[in-house]
Parts: C-alpha cells; sequence; structure tokens
C-alpha cells in the first residue's frame, strides 16, 4: 500500500480532499503539519495541496517555502521522491526552486472558479502514464494567481525535456487564454520528473456526480 | 536605520494589475499616461547604524524572499 504525506500549512484548505482522493485510490495517507521537520517513514508521495498558506501574504507560496516541513521535502525531492504540487502547492513548489517560472496574478484579475478543459501536453511521466498525449481532461480550476511566466530561454528548456504536462484548451482541443499563463501552460514537472505542479484541482474530480472523475487517471499514476 | 524595498514585476514581464489601473484611469479621463506598474514596498526599522552591512543584509532578505527573483526587481533604499 502507497503512503501519501498530505502537508497542511496554515490557510491551506484542501488538505482533507486530497486525503479522502488517495484513501478512495488505495492508499494510506498522513496529514503533515508544517511545523513537522521530517516526512513519515516510507513515505511514497508528498503532495503540497491547494489552500492560501499563510493569507497568500507577499505572494502566493512565498512564507511556506520556509517551512521545517518544506526542507524535508526539498531534501525528499532532491533524493528521487515523487512530489506532487496541487494549486496553492504548485505555487509554494516554484518559490521554493524545485520547479521553474512563477505563477503571476490572472490576467483578467478575477479569482476563476470552473470546470475547464485540459490538453494532456507529455505523458512520458508518471503522473500522466495512464493518459494518452492530446486526451482532453475535465478538471476543475479555482485560483487567483495561476498565471504560469517563464522567460524564454526557460520554456525553451521545459518543451525540449517534454515538462509541460498538461494545457488549457477548448473542447476542440484548441488552446485558450484562461489566466494569461505563457502558452497557456496549466501544470509542468523538473527535469527528472519526479517533482510535479499543476494549478488545477484532480483531487476535486473523482466522481462523474460531482462533474468529472478525470482526476483519477491523473492521480493513479503517481501511485502506479 | 530605516531600509526602503521596492519590487516591482521586471520589464517584459506582464503587470496585469498595471494594466487594470491604467484602464480604469483612461475610463476616468485622465489622459496623458503612458504606463503603469503596480509594485510593493516593504519597510524594514533596522537595528544595524552600518550603511554597508545594512545594505548586504537587505539585499539578502530582497533574494531569499521580499522579491520572487524569477519575475520580480527590487530597488533599496536606506535612510
Amino acid at each position: 500500500m502507497k503512503h501519501i504525506a498530505v502537508l497542511q500549512f496554515p490557510g491551506t484548505n484542501c488538505d482533507l480532499d486530497t486525503k479522502y482522493a488517495f484513501e478512495k485510490l488505495g492508499c494510506r495517507t498522513t496529514v503533515v503539519w508544517h511545523k513537522e521537520s521530517s516526512l513519515p517513514e516510507n513515505t511514497d508521495l508528498v503532495v503540497v495541496p491547494g489552500g492560501f498558506s499563510y493569507g497568500d501574504y507577499l505572494r502566493s507560496g512565498a512564507i511556506a517555502q520556509f517551512s521545517p516541513v518544506m526542507q524535508a521535502v526539498i531534501k525528499f525531492a532532491n533524493s528521487g521522491g515523487r512530489v506532487l504540487g496541487i494549486c496553492n502547492g504548485f505555487q509554494i513548489l516554484t518559490e521554493v526552486g524545485l520547479l521553474p517560472g512563477a505563477l503571476k496574478r490572472n490576467i483578467g484579475l478575477h479569482f476563476i472558479s470552473k470546470f475547464q478543459t485540459l490538453e494532456v501536453v507529455n505523458n512520458s511521466n508518471n503522473f500522466l502514464q495512464k493518459c494518452e498525449n492530446n486526451e482532453l481532461l475535465n478538471i476543475p480550476i479555482a485560483h487567483a494567481d495561476g498565471n504560469y511566466y517563464i522567460d524564454e530561454e526557460g520554456y525553451k528548456k521545459l518543451e525540449a525535456n517534454e515538462q509541460i504536462l498538461v494545457r488549457y484548451c477548448d473542447e476542440k482541443g484548441e488552446r485558450v487564454v484562461v489566466n494569461g499563463s505563457v502558452t497557456s501552460i496549466a501544470g509542468i514537472c523538473n527535469k527528472n520528473k519526479n517533482v510535479f505542479g499543476l494549478m488545477p484541482h484532480p483531487e476535486r474530480a473523482l466522481e462523474n456526480i460531482l462533474g468529472s472523475d478525470d482526476g483519477i487517471k491523473m492521480l493513479e499514476g503517481l501511485i502506479t | 536605520m530605516t531600509a526602503i524595498v521596492n519590487i516591482f514585476l521586471k520589464e517584459g514581464v506582464l503587470d496585469p494589475q498595471g494594466k487594470a489601473i491604467h484602464h480604469a484611469l483612461d475610463a476616468m479621463n485622465f489622459e496623458g499616461v503612458e504606463d503603469v506598474r503596480m509594485g510593493k514596498q516593504i519597510i524594514l526599522k533596522l537595528t544595524s547604524n552600518n550603511r554597508d552591512d545594512a545594505m548586504k543584509e537587505v539585499e539578502q532578505m530582497a533574494e531569499d524572499i521580499l522579491a520572487n527573483t524569477v519575475i520580480e526587481d527590487y530597488t533599496i533604499e536606506l535612510l
């Protein structure tokens, strides 16, 4: 049985949804408070969930990067451990330098909360191994700072290393501008493909009766 | 000593908030505004009296946390 560590900062609000999601997929999960300086033994995957850690003060994710638990996560990731950051978790992983680029205020300044079609760009990684390239997924988004920025040189590296995971698109698979992200990027991974970050919330798409169960095949990839 | 840290998005990085303010100014008929950039200002009261040490210390703070140098530039003023 895979063991998932779900981080919890002051202001995190998707910790229990994330715990529910991985338990539904048959995993053992532990919620880890940000003051802990180590991860539970035998952790297979760390999830940095969504929310508003430290009230988004200074910048989204800026303060959380200095929490004791994040030092343990950096070590875990640098020794090859799998880490997934969702929404605020993605922002934290860019702030801490585990993922390249940064997330700015949405181009229209609004908080956007809705179901959004995503196109799978690269499935050559654990996270999206159960998805097909160019497959369309229906996953909720809910953020104000999801406008992904990376400079040209960094973007070229992302493309060359197949680090772009998903892009915002319409139902025909055409890219759409949702929040101003560079080339409509919704999620990326690091060069070693063990650290993943995305703005959309796969943990909120597990049941068709609630709109979509496309999140299952995303999360399943990480625990296979 | 007081340090004033001004943080702005880098030139070339689109500033959605600055743009929205610009639109509002246009709508209010304030003419002659070519561009608007929005930033933030952080004021630090320091115990140090040595300007060189203080500057070094604040630069480190700016690099480590106050600014995200992937997208932001900063200036430091000591008073």
